[in-house]
């Protein structure tokens, strides 16, 4: 790799070539300020608050932009730099609804964080924001239009990493917003309520729609009994928003914490994913053995439900009928849980912790009730559950650890794995094998459909029968796979695909600052938990066992089909033309 | 929620028929998009791309409609709105201005009776203010479909340029 | 017209714009032939040795540019002739694209024999689309001819011209915007590198020239007496359209030998100010340029000496104000256009053009303070230090040289 000797402060450093001077001020500890730099996304150079002197350059130049050269010689802490940045802070100040405190990004905002590092008092410029309305229609993400700053975060998210291009600019000049075209509500677009845009946006103007104080509510409620189950991602990322290690198992804490909040049992979805398995294996396998419609394709990822009912509602067979592990949890909560434990379900509330916005809209859904009353009451994101916890006060990093309550307490490794890419399809290849060849299988790990390449690829022989399998994340790699079955060209056998890059770990409900190498930290981390855990299949998970022996006989089975799978529809789009 | 409601087909058949010669003459390039989206709204008598035209075209050519909403509300010659028959484009650039333009502007709005953004109550006339189309020789001028007419520094000339429409 | 000098404009109402024979029975495509018995290169350097300097705004050396393009390497090359002519006062390329149009296209042949391109765009403003008839006739009848399509004059080299229009949008003169509206997106600028030259429209190295630039070309191929390069001196060498407009009795398009003073073109070519009145101010390049006030009228206009004066050439256009207008009120019709224009992508033209529009109206209220003074002053200066593109950099020159040239402006009298 070619180096190039350049100074930054007069301070000299060496750095590869190509690097940025943003990421070659920070080897050398120097935070240039920014708003619509992402590490993950392709420049934008948009805010400009990044603008740094250059020696011999007659302008300033943008620091995200702005590859380095042999001999730069980089200021960042110039007079002109700094008036520059604070200017440049103090216009779009001007233009940002400043009730700050009420926000729900309050202390977790990277343009408040400016405004404090930059000791900003007694703004010279008048506001000029104007009032708007909150849009708040759909259950996942609510959007805040006077909070935006015009960053383009999120446009880049939807469009360049999802492909749905649901936001985007519009107008000009001083007019200029994000929006959807023609302004509709995101739920009426290509939108499928992923969140990723929530999770880019450096302030307060697309958030996840806040249901804690419905959980606060019912905590305080004599009457409910109050369960809660957690998400197989959420143990590695809720620890960012306490300052831990990046991808910090903090599984026993977490628990503790659910259970300081008042919840009275907490349940492992991890049990749940290992459910789904058991079902989705059979499905499977069904499919194989009778000519059911194959590829058949994962459905746990609500966000590519929504796509694919929404962009390939022809093709709504292909997908599995098994629940996802959260939906499939509600009715054994509210149907095996209530019996054993005597509790009226009626009396039950059920909240779930879920890295992701998509997952409210799927608890709402009228398929995932029963009597027009849902099997999942509440979904709170990771970031709400990270309100909830401050909210009471907890010291969250010094938590004693505890365990998940029975009879939902126990998951397997490959329910671990779930909040991976190709955890999932690793988790059903591991019972698939067992179940279809009634053999052990050797080797747990299947490498090639583990890390962040876009589609991965793996063949499994079970005894003479190639089955060939893909896994794609995001949905710009989902529409690849999509266009294949459309074509006739896809020869895949099942496929599982994760609407969020990385799959769970990186999913839209997920800590703010939420990058590809935090997602690498988590997945290793839930490899790392499974290499561990004493039960790595599904169906060797000794509740799992129980579950089928005391409730529903074997998987597949009439009671399993009436609660444990549903189906899709394809929606009509607005305009559709022949 | 996530349920789009279903429209009857909105557009009429020989206005898609247009738009798909329109859409054969860029060879269906998606790139094109703006110089197709300029030919489309030429088309309508009220020159505007309507909402469902443009469903059309984003579906037929695989553009996302987010790119075309964009173009839309990004380019000032397109319009997602209805405007009029007849479009008045008064200059609000400098040379207009300094050569009284502003008197050009209140004598349309006397004999119209509307302001900027307004429509006559027959659809025909709107009063729309733009920058510098380049007709900086023959300021104050004002530019209606394409077509510059120039030198307007009496009350006469307006109305004499009004009544060749009527 | 100036009947004085014609070497641009040479064949301006000597031919039938719309019959390509016509052209031809002038000498039309001569230049072609010559220039496809030359080397790419010696083309380049004979517009170097000529001084010719980009007639967009930049003032780019044009031989330079064309060698560079020439040198970048790419199997499929782009040339682009900007006629998104946005600047308030400028209407010279109109001109030449009305009265000469075979000219422009046989000069964006030679453009891309110059080069080794194969497309060549002309990006036209939608505010010249009654132009666009002619000029697509003049395409098809040049194809027609074979001087546009494969092996051109037997050469083997092959170039093909589409019009494109803009629709509506200042910025789309920059060349990054421009290119992003011609591939079918809004027309917000971008970030350089990557450079033009190297990745412009569909990612391929691409060379932009404004209409005149090019215009230029044919005449210089056949200029045996070397006519051109012995009008003006130094940095400014040859023949310059200007654009005159604002107050004056006769507005137009004239051609000038570099080194013609400001009053010669504003009294002479141009007909002096309407009624005599008294000259307030010129701005110089339309909107984006900068201002200056009578002291300046017996500078020759050079690129050297209007820069001494601190103002440049930019688009040819000279915009003369007289004494109705307040400097105060020019400087509110120009922030008008630009808060109307900036494509709003980058934070300091967005919100700058803005504010900056704000404290004008309180400054010509009478409401303004001191520390509104020094506002203005520290957002002119931001966005002209730190905005995405040219539009945001330029946009505050006309304020910026008003608080030079006419400080009592802003004077907003005691102290706080």
């Amino acid at each position: 790799m070619e180096m190039v000797n350049i100074t930054i402060n007069n301070i000299p450093l060496q750095v590869e070539k190509g690097t940025k001077i943003i990421e070659a001020a920070k080897k050398i500890n120097i935070d240039i300020p920014h708003l619509c730099y992402h590490p993950d996304q392709r420049v934008k150079a948009h805010c400009r608050i990044c603008s740094v002197e250059v020696v011999g350059k007659r302008r300033l130049l943008a620091a995200c932009s702005t590859d380095v050269w042999e001999g730069m010689e980089v200021h960042t802490d110039t007079p002109i730099v700094k008036d520059t940045q604070v200017g440049i802070l103090q216009l779009i100040l001007a233009d940002h609804d400043q009730n700050c405190l009420s926000c729900p990004r309050n202390q977790n905002c990277d343009l408040q964080k400016l405004c404090s590092r930059f000791n900003i008092q007694n703004p010279p410029l008048p506001n000029i924001n104007k009032p708007q309305p909150i849009i708040d229609t759909n259950p996942s993400i609510v959007r805040d239009p006077a909070k935006c700053i015009k960053c383009g975060r999120c446009i880049r998210a939807c469009k360049d990493v999802q492909g749905i291009a649901a936001l985007t600019y519009a107008n000009r000049s001083d007019k200029i917003v994000v929006t959807t075209a023609y302004n509709k509500p995101m739920e009426d677009t290509d939108c499928i309520l992923c969140g990723q845009c929530s999770l880019v946006c450096p302030t307060g103007a697309i958030v996840e729609k806040d249901d804690t104080q419905k959980v606060l509510d019912v905590l305080l409620d004599p009457t409910k009994h109050v369960v809660v189950q957690v998400a197989p991602s959420i143990r590695v990322s809720l620890g960012d928003a306490f300052n831990l290690p990046k991808g910090a198992l903090v599984t026993g804490q977490m628990v503790t914490a659910l259970k300081m909040l008042g919840f009275d049992r907490v349940f492992d979805t991890n049990f749940a994913a290992d459910l789904t398995i058991m079902e989705e294996g059979a499905e499977f396998i069904d499919r194989l053995q009778h000519g059911g419609k194959l590829p058949m394709i994962t459905s746990c990822s609500p966000g590519w439900v929504n796509f694919i009912e929404k962009h390939y509602g022809n093709y709504i067979d292909h997908l599995s009928s098994t629940k996802s592990p959260m939906s499939i949890f509600g009715p054994v909560m509210k149907i095996y849980y209530a019996q054993k434990a005597g509790i009226d379900p009626k009396d039950m509330v059920t909240v779930s912790i879920m890295p992701c916005t998509a997952k409210k809209f799927e608890a709402a859904r009228p398929e995932m009730k029963k009597d027009g009353t849902p099997y999942v009451d509440i979904v709170l994101t990771t970031r709400e559950l990270t309100k909830l916890i401050k909210y009471v006060g907890l010291n969250f990093e010094n938590l004693t650890e505890s365990e998940f309550d029975s009879p939902h307490s126990i998951g397997s490794g490959a329910g671990a794995i779930f909040g991976n890419t190709g955890g999932v399809m690793e988790a059903a290849l591991r019972t698939v094998y067992e179940k279809f060849t009634g053999k052990t299988l050797e080797k747990l790990e299947f490498e090639s459909v583990r890390g962040l390449d876009g589609i991965k690829e793996a063949t499994l022989n079970l005894e003479g029968t190639e089955v060939r399998v893909a896994v794609a994340h995001t949905l710009k790699n989902a529409r690849t796979i999509m266009e294949q079955i459309k074509a006739g060209t896809c020869n895949y056998h099942f496929i599982e695909i994760m609407a969020c890059p990385g799959g769970c770990i990186g999913g839209g409900g997920q800590p703010i600052g939420t990058t590809n190498a935090i997602r690498r930290e988590r997945m290793a981390a839930l490899y790392e938990l499974d290499r561990k855990l004493p039960y790595r299949k599904s169906h060797e998970n000794p509740e799992i066992i129980a579950l089928y022996d005391e409730f529903f006989g074997k998987p597949a089975s009439q009671k399993a089909h009436e609660l444990l799978h549903t189906h899709y529809h394809k929606i009509k789009k607005e305009y559709e033309f022949e | 929620m996530l349920t789009a409601h279903k429209q009857d087909h909105p557009l009429a058949k020989d206005f898609t028929d247009k738009i798909d010669g329109i859409l054969t003459a860029h060879d269906n390039d998606p790139t094109q998009i703006v110089n197709i989206l300029l030919d489309v709204q030429d088309l309508t008598e009220l020159h505007y791309v309507p909402e469902p035209a443009a469903y059309y075209i984003a579906q037929k050519i695989g553009v996302k409609i987010t790119t075309i909403y964009d173009c839309l509300t990004f380019y000032s010659s397109l319009s997602e709105h209805p405007r009029a028959k007849y479009p008045i484009q008064i200059c609000n650039s400098i040379v207009c201005r300094v050569n009284d333009s502003d008197s050009v502007f209140s004598h349309l709005k006397e004999l119209l009776g509307i302001d900027i953004g307004e429509v006559t109550y027959d659809g025909r006339f709107t009063l729309e203010s733009v920058p510098c189309f380049g007709a900086c020789d023959q300021a104050p001028a004002i530019r209606i479909n394409g077509k510059v007419y120039g030198h307007l520094d009496s009350h006469q000339k307006v109305l004499q340029l009004l009544d060749t429409f009527i | 017209m100036s009947n004085e000098i014609r070497f641009i404009t040479k064949n301006f109402h000597e031919y039938d714009t719309s019959s390509i024979d016509s052209y031809i029975g002038i000498g039309g495509f001569k230049a072609l032939q010559k220039a496809v018995s030359m080397d790419g290169e010696d083309i380049a350097s004979l517009i170097a040795k000529a001084g010719v300097k980009g007639r967009g705004g930049a003032a780019y050396d044009m031989g330079r540019k064309w060698s560079q393009a020439r040198a970048v390497p790419g199997e499929r090359k782009v040339i682009i002739c900007n006629a998104d002519e946005g600047e308030p006062c400028t209407f010279k390329d109109r001109e030449l694209i009305s009265n000469d149009p075979f000219n422009l296209i046989e000069s964006m042949i030679i453009a891309g024999y110059t080069v080794r391109a194969q497309d060549g765009y002309i990006y036209m403003r939608e505010e010249y689309s009654h132009l666009r008839p002619l000029l697509q006739k003049a395409i098809h009848q040049t194809e027609a001819k074979g001087f546009l399509g494969k092996n051109i004059l037997g050469r083997g080299f092959e170039f093909n011209i589409h019009l494109y229009s803009g629709a509506g949008a200042y910025v789309c003169g920059e060349g990054t915007a421009l290119i992003r509206s011609i591939e079918g997106k809004a027309g917000r600028p971008r970030m350089k590198p990557p450079f033009i030259k190297q990745s412009g429209l569909f990612a391929l190295p691409t060379c932009v020239n404004n209409v005149e630039s090019l215009s230029i070309v044919p005449h210089l191929l056949l200029d045996e007496k070397n006519f051109y390069i012995s009008q003006g001196s130094g940095e400014s060498i040859g023949t310059k359209l200007v654009s005159v407009g604002g107050n004056v009795r006769h507005p137009g398009v004239f051609e000038i030998p570099f080194g013609t003073t400001v009053r010669e073109i504003i009294y002479n070519l141009a007909g002096g100010l309407q009624d005599d009145r008294k000259l307030r101010l010129i701005q110089f390049g339309g909107a984006s340029g900068k201002i200056a006030n009578s002291d300046i009228l017996d500078t020759p206009y050079t690129y050297e000496d209007l820069k001494k004066s601190g103002v440049t050439v930019g688009s040819g256009a000279i915009l003369v104000i007289d004494d109705r207008t307040s400097v105060l009120d020019f400087l509110r019709i120009t922030q008008e256009f630009f808060s109307h224009e900036s494509c709003g992508q980058c934070t300091p033209c967005r919100e700058g053009n803005l504010h900056i529009k704000l404290l004008l109206n309180k400054l010509a209220k009478g409401e303004a303070k001191h520390r509104d003074i020094d506002t203005l002053t520290k957002i002119a200066k931001i966005m002209t230090m730190s905005s995405l593109c040219g539009l945001g950099e330029s946009a505050q020159n006309a304020l910026l040289s008003a608080m030079r040239v006419f400080p009592e402006t802003f004077d907003v009298g005691g102290a706080e």
